[in-house]
Parts: structure tokens; sequence; C-alpha cells
């Protein structure tokens, strides 16, 4: 391309006047096409009047096809001159500069529908949504009931739909245009997701308008945007699992305008608005009746097995060897209590916090205290078999392979320690403190530290390669066949190969985490300080579900036949149905959950910062 | 000699040959220097990434409206040598509307995004790991040449199916039916890639049967293609090399029109991959070659 066509494609400045009357003061739109600006009539001189400049900047080499946007462009000038109603934008005056034609209309002061799905946290309300599907169906039946012919919008979608000040919608871009053809690969016109099947086939009827409508409220009340999904996918996405505050009578209205069959759908927008009109009068009395008649009641009264009460919190998690399980607590102790029945066996007192996890092997006990020590316990009896002086605290877990117990320290080491005599084979040396836990894969040692590096170390302690992260990393990694996943403090769900560390994605969490990421079925799980729990594509990267906790969520999930537990720190241990994160059921403790729950046998064992150990059924 | 194994193995090794008598240096046998080099390799060994290409117009068609791209090449790092390679396949969409300008633009766009992001890996002596993701990589390079599409020839567009080989990785970034695909040398040929065309999703909801699919009206109608509509989402996904395996990537100039059994036979009994590509050419144009045909095979051997 030469400068002069670059700059024929650049934006309009703000200061730059258009054929002497509108002064443009900035852009507040961008289409494929060109921007839209906000702009001052000049006309008007003592009073500011704002209007809205609509840019299409014809660059087409094709003379042919360069002649069909100008006409495009007419066509929706001349429609929106005969058009008078309140969700219509009035057309001002239009006009063509060089390769630049430009639409002037009334500004509105709001925002898009998507912007605003974009911006709230959560779900937008249902009365809100549901006021602006009645004003949506009310333009559509203006525009179906045009004469003499009627106008099919084509392009219903949340960022043609915006909302103004007094919360009124307004239909904006009637300017679809585009010749279909038959034979030749060609796309439909409309916007992918938003149009029903039969658009697809070049067919556009006030029925596939209604299609259209279906599928922005979707959209706004789901936060699902159908651009990324496949077309023709709602069945799949259900609105009540998604948003169960949606009220089954509008999401049976909405399921009618997505019906695949037009035959099936709505016949008219004034009868879809009936439909939205009979769901605001019955949901107005149903609100009370669904506070009565709540669920949660069946999901509380789970009980637990049994409980075990130490003298001060359970930050760590637990684990299970022969019938015995050991959990260490705040109060300095590593318990070992029957698994079956919680029924005290021993206990081990150390100097300091045990917070980490214990592991078992080959009949012994192996845990780090924030006493500076790693002990080996003989199972059984709870008889000290050596410690090892880690130098810092020790509140990274151990990981046993190859005859090595390899912990992290705070004195920012990552140990290797003979399982048998407790000496020192090597450490490696991180930036900073070591609190991860290492992860042992093909015969390296994985490791992240509080600077944020990441390492990789082979079983001589020498760095094969590192990661960086931008915050730390206290979370430890676990893989699958896909890669290396790891969660850090910079909000971040990590995927590395394993091999070299190059990252092949990454996943922006609400928030900071600290969890341990748990992979089923190429489905990555983790927990975030944001309070959610996310589900990721192993391979995609792509969300699958996220559930909300009422706090942050230190603990790691933990995947277990067809459900993940997780815990949160509103006191609550949380399982899930891991393919779609619908709850089945959830435990509340009577204070926060920092660890992470263990299960085994059909039993879920999970410690709590209310100084008690339970255990569930699964 | 000896100097090139300190470097090597560093001080240790030196030390030990200083220890020894010096006036008995004969050099290490064979043995000797497997035993080392075998107990200081990379637990993951050394592999070669190779790839062939073909093309042609097709017999009914007078315009080669695809566009292809292959590249291969190694990183040398600190940490072993990684295979790197490109590969990409664009047919664009017909007639007028300039689908030659769009698939081009987009594989030149692209190939162009991607390679700034690597040439310091590649060129210079950078040792920073890379901080922006594959997968993210990918995305920038596609939204990129969405746009220099709409720009260059608005009203046109192209499908695009791209891979990227960094080690035993493949990140794939697709829009529209051309397909990738993995080919199994026990015969199974597995399209890792969904056609973003109305038939298959007609398909996939059971709204068509697959013979229906086969003389259906609309059948090159796209629901995603790069150049069309305002917002474009690329499927992107990253899956191991297959090993031992293929990687084939293609235009439905050949995947709608060789069956797959031959598809698969040619890949595998090929003598190399340039041959098998083209015989995979050839097969399309016997069968009438109604479309452009373009065809990149890779493998990953070691």
């Amino acid at each position: 391309m030469g400068e002069g066509d670059s700059s024929a494609l650049r934006q309009l400045q703000s200061g730059a006047t258009l054929v002497n009357r509108y002064a443009i003061q900035e852009v507040i739109g961008v289409g494929g096409m060109g921007s839209v600006y906000r702009a001052r009539d000049m006309h008007f001189p003592n009073v500011t009047k704002l209007v809205a400049v609509k840019e299409m900047i014809n660059s087409a080499p094709d003379p042919l096809v360069r002649q069909t946007i100008v006409q495009n462009f007419e066509r929706e000038a001349n429609l929106l001159a005969t058009l008078n109603h309140p969700s219509i934008p009035r057309i001002n005056d239009y006009f063509t500069i060089g390769s630049r034609s430009y639409l002037v209309l009334d500004f509105i002061l709001g925002k898009d529908m998507e912007a605003i799905i974009n911006d709230t946290n959560g779900f937008l309300p249902e009365e809100q949504t549901l006021g602006w599907a009645i004003e949506l169906c009310d333009v559509l039946d203006f525009l179906h009931k045009h004469k003499p012919d009627p106008i099919i919008f084509r392009d219903m979608k949340p960022s043609n739909v915006m909302i103004n000040q007094k919360g009124d919608i307004i239909l904006v871009d009637f300017g679809i245009a585009k010749t279909f053809q038959t034979g030749m690969k060609g796309t439909m016109i409309g916007t992918e997701g938003y149009s029903p099947p039969e658009q697809y086939r070049g067919e556009a009827t006030p029925i596939a308008d209604i299609y259209a409508l279906g599928a922005t409220i979707h959209h706004a009340l789901t936060r699902r945007d159908p651009r990324i999904e496949p077309p023709f996918s709602f069945a799949e996405r259900p609105l009540r699992r998604i948003n169960p505050a949606v009220s089954a009578e509008l999401e049976a209205v909405i399921n009618t305008a997505l019906e695949y069959d037009p035959e099936n759908r709505f016949r008219t927008a004034a009868e879809m608005k009936q439909a939205l009109m009979g769901v605001a009068k019955k949901t107005g009395a149903l609100a009370r009746i669904k506070a009565a008649t709540s669920s949660i009641g069946q999901i509380d009264t789970i009980k637990p097995l049994w409980s075990f009460k130490c003298e001060d919190e359970i930050r760590g998690t637990s684990t299970v060897l022969n019938g015995t399980l050991y959990v260490g607590s705040y109060d300095n102790n590593l318990y070992a209590l029957n698994a079956a029945d919680g029924k005290f066996k021993w206990k081990y007192p150390t100097n300091g916090g045990v917070v980490s996890r214990p592991a078992a092997y080959d009949g012994n006990v192996y845990f780090g205290s924030e006493d500076k020590r790693l002990y080996a316990v003989n199972g059984i009896s709870g008889k000290e078999v050596w410690t090892y002086h880690a130098e810092g605290p020790v509140r990274s877990s151990p990981r046993i392979a190859e005859g090595h117990v390899f912990i992290g320290s705070d004195n920012a080491y990552m140990h290797a320690v003979n399982i048998n005599t407790g000496r020192l084979v090597w450490r490696f040396e991180a930036t900073d403190a070591v609190r991860s836990t290492p992860y042992v894969l093909n015969e390296l040692v994985y490791v992240g530290c509080e600077s944020g590096d990441f390492y990789a170390v082979d079983f001589r302690g020498a760095l094969k390669w590192r990661f960086h992260a931008k915050r730390a990393i206290t979370s430890s990694a676990t893989s699958s066949d896909a890669a290396l996943f790891i969660a850090s403090l910079d909000g971040m769900l990590y995927a590395l190969d394993p091999r070299n560390g190059w990252a092949l994605w990454r996943f922006r969490l609400g928030k900071a985490s600290i969890s341990s990421p748990c992979v089923v079925d190429d489905i990555v799980i983790v927990g975030a300080s944001d309070g959610f729990i996310y589900a990721v594509d192993a391979h995609s990267a792509k969300e699958i579900w996220r559930f909300r906790t009422e706090h942050q969520v230190n603990s790691s999930p933990v995947a277990y036949k067809d459900s993940v537990y997780c815990g949160s720190v509103d006191g609550n241990l949380y399982c899930l149905e891991y393919r779609t994160g619908r709850l089945r059921w959830k435990f509340g403790t009577e204070a926060a959950i920092t660890g992470s729950p263990f299960v085994y046998d059909d039993i879920v064992y999970v410690g709590s910062t209310d100084h008690r150990m339970y255990a569930l059924l699964a | 000699m000896m100097k090139f194994f300190d470097k090597l193995f560093g001080k240790k090794e030196k030390a030990i040959v200083r220890s020894q008598d010096m006036a008995n240096t004969a050099p290490l046998t064979e043995e000797q220097i497997q035993a080392i080099v075998s107990g200081q390799s990379p637990h993951f060994d050394m592999q070669q990434l190779v790839a062939g290409c073909g093309q042609s117009v097709g017999k009914q068609r007078e315009l080669n409206e695809d566009s292809i791209m292959a590249l291969t090449a190694t990183i040398a790092g600190n940490s072993g040598n990684l295979p790197f390679g490109l590969y990409l396949v664009a047919d664009g969409m017909g007639g007028h509307q300039f689908g030659e300008i769009a698939s081009n633009a987009a594989i030149r766009s692209v190939s162009d995004y991607i390679m700034k992001r690597f040439h310091p890996y590649l060129f210079h002596l950078k040792t920073e790991m890379m901080e922006e993701p594959f997968q993210e990589i990918m995305l920038g390079a596609v939204r990129e040449a969405h746009k220099v599409i709409q720009r260059e020839a608005p009203g046109s567009g192209t499908t695009l199916t791209a891979a990227l080989v960094i080690g035993q990785q493949v990140t794939i970034a697709h829009v529209g039916d051309s397909r990738a695909y993995f080919v199994y040398p026990d015969g199974r040929l597995d399209p890792i890639t969904r056609d973003h065309s109305l038939v298959k999703r007609l398909e996939e909801l059971g709204h068509l049967a697959p013979e229906e699919a086969q003389n259906y009206p609309h059948r090159n109608v796209l629901y995603r293609a790069l150049g069309q509509g305002d917002f474009l989402e690329p499927d992107i996904f990253t899956v191991a090399f297959p090993q031992p395996g293929y990687l084939m990537i293609c235009s439905d100039g050949l995947w709608g029109v060789v069956a797959e059994t031959d598809i698969q036979r040619s890949v595998i009994e090929a003598p190399t991959l340039q041959r098998a590509c083209q015989n995979l050419v050839t097969a399309a144009n016997v069968a009438g070659g109604p479309d452009n045909i373009s065809v990149v095979l890779a493998q990953l051997i070691g």
C-alpha cells in the first residue's frame, strides 16, 4: 500500500470539521469500514448540539464493489429518513467526500448493550433485560409492519442496541448490505452467532429478527457471547443452567424465539411481546413463592461422618495411608487419626505450625514445619525416623520421587533429601522463598518461588529451564498430556511445555491465585482469590465454566469420579460436577477453609480453620 | 579436542583428567565417550522436523485463489535445539471478490506477525523466555490479517488454517473450511479442525445426513472467514505432534475431492513427504480437479 492509501484510512482527528459544519470531538466506535465520531453541529453556534457521524471508507479497488457499497450507504440513509420511532435514531444529513461517506444521526448519550454486559459484574437483573426485550419487540414490530414492504433489521445483537440515559433502547446500524451468491464461497448477511439458520441460506424474514432478538437476550442473561460458540448452539447452553436467577417463564419465551425451525417461533414480534408481558406479570408474584421454597435446604443437610478437633487452625491438607489420616495443625502437631472414625491415634509435636500437606511413603510420613525442619516419622508409631534442618520455615509440601524427598523452604532453596538417611543430596538456589510444592514429571522437578520464577531442575540439581511470571508462584504445578499448568499471584493460569518452558497459553483469572490446579479429562480446574473456581479447556484455554463462592478460593480443587471438591475462605467445601460446574452439595464449616480436600475411597477429608478435621461421604 | 570436551562437560571433567597420571593421556574410547554423552544428554532427545508441500490450480478453475506457506527451521538454544515450523493454507473466497488477494494477504500478514516474534530466537542470542504464549501470538496474527484483508480487499474473505510447531507442540489457528489432519501410520486420518461451514454445522446438528450434505446447494457457505464481519473468533488450540505420524493441512480442493482412504494411503506409501504431496495433488486432479488444490505435510522424526 502507498502512503496515500494509508492516510486515506486514517481516523479523523478531533478538531477536524466536515463540510464546514460538523466539528469532530472524538471516536465513539470503530467498525469494519470506518469509525463513528461524536461531533458538534456548528450550525447551532449558541447551543451545543451533538451528533453522531458515522463514517464509511470505501477503499475497495474494484469499481463494481465500490458502486455497491455507495448504493448500500444511500439506501441506509433513505431508509432512516422515512422512519419515525422513538427507538430509531433520526438522520439529520448525509454526504460523501472522496472515498468517505458520512451519515449524521442524533447523538445518543448512553452505552451499547454489549458494553453494559461486559462492564457488569455477574448477571444483569431479569427485570432490566425483560424491559429491554419488550422495547425491542416494539421497534421490531414497527419495522416489520412498515408499508409498502416490511423492513427486516437483519443484524440484531447487543452492540447494535444503545441504552440511553433514561434506560430506553435505541436500535442503531441499519447499514447491513452484502450481496449473497450461491455457488461461490460466501458468507451470510448478519452477524454470526445471532443469526438463525435460514439467514445463512440467504433468507431474511421478520421471524429471523425474532431469533436474533432471542439470541441477544440470551447473551445478555448468560454473558455467553454466541459469536464465539458454534452457530445454533443455544440449546446446549440452557439459560437457567448458566444463570439460575432467570425465571422458568422467561427461559421458555427465549427458547421459543430461538427455535431452530422458524415455524416453531413466535409468528410476529407483537406475539413475542405479549409473551414477555405475561412473564413480567407472573414473575412479580413468583419472586415471593421462590424465596420460600428454596432448594438450598436439601444441600445443607450434608452431615459429616466424623469430625476431630485440634487445638488450633488446620490450614493445610491431609493425606491417608493404610487407614490412617495424617494432618498438620497450626498447634504445631502432626496428628494421626483413624480414617474410618476419626479416632485419635497419636500426635507428633514440632516447634512450629504444620501448614503443608504430609507425604506418606513406605510406612513413613514426611512433613515440614515452620520450625524450619523436615520430619520423617513412622506412620504407625509416630516415632521419629530422622529430621532435616531446612534453614528456613517450611511451607512447601514434600514430594517423594526416586528415593528423594524434594521440599522448598523460605531460605530460597529447594532441597533434595535422601529418603532413607535424611541427608541433603543437593539443593537448588531460587531467587526467593520456595513455598510451592515440587512436582516431578519425566525426570525433572518443577518448582515455583515467591519472586515469580518457575524452574525445571533435573535429578542432579541442574537447571534445565526457567519461566518467569510477573508475581509469585506459590501454587504447585500439575500436568496432563497437553502441558504443565501453574497459577500465579499475577492472576494468570499458565500452560507451559514441560520440556522447554515455552508458554502455550495463559488464562486470565479474576485475581491472584495460590491454588494448585487439577486436570481431569483435559479440563484444568483452579481457584482464585476473586472467589471463583474456574474450569478451562487444556488445549484451547477456553473457559468451560466458573463457579462463584462467597470468598477467596485458596484451596486446591481435587477431582474424584465425576465431581470436583474445593474449599473456600467462605467456610464451605463445595462439591461440583466437574464437566458443568453445577453445584452438587456444599458443606459449611465454622471458619475459612484454606487447605485442600483429600478424597480416598469415597470419603472426602477436609480441614478448616475452625480447628476441625471433617470426613464426608463423597 | 580436549578444549571442546572441557566446554562441553565443564570443570568437573577437567579435574578428573588432572588427577590422573598426566603421562597417560590416551584419548577416551568410543564407549567412554558414549557413556559420558548419554549421561549428559537431555532426557528429551533431539528431533528433526521435515515438511513438503504441493499446489495446483485444478482442472476447472482458471485462477488459483489458494495460498500456502511452509517454513521449517531450528531454534538453537542453550537447553537444546528445538524444531520450529510454520505451515499455512488459505483458500480465498470466490469470484470477483478478490479471493486470491485475501488468501495472499492472510499468508503474508500472519507469517510476518509470527516471524517477527520468533526472529530474536532464531537469529539473535536471545536467552530470556518469550513472555507471550503461542496461542496469543496466533490470535494476534489472525486478528491482524483480518484487518489487513478488510483494508486491502473489503468484501472479500479467506479461510486460514495455520500450524505453529515448536518442539513437540503444534498450535493451530483455524478459520473456515480448510482442514488440519493428523495422519497415523496405522491408517487413521483424524481431522483436528472443525469446518466453519453451514453444511458442517447442519450435519453436526443432525439436520442434514452426511449423504445429503454431499449435494447440499449451499455447500460453500462459511459462517466464519478471515476478512468477514467486524468480530472474528478463530479456533486456537495446542496439541502434541503425532509421533509417529504426520500433520497435514489442505484446502477443500483436496479433502472434498479425494476419499479419505486414498489420502491416507498416498501419505503413508510415498517414499518422501514431497512425493506424498505430489501424489495427493495428482489424485485430486484425477478425480476431476474441480477446485484449487493445496496441501502441506509435516513430520517429526526422532
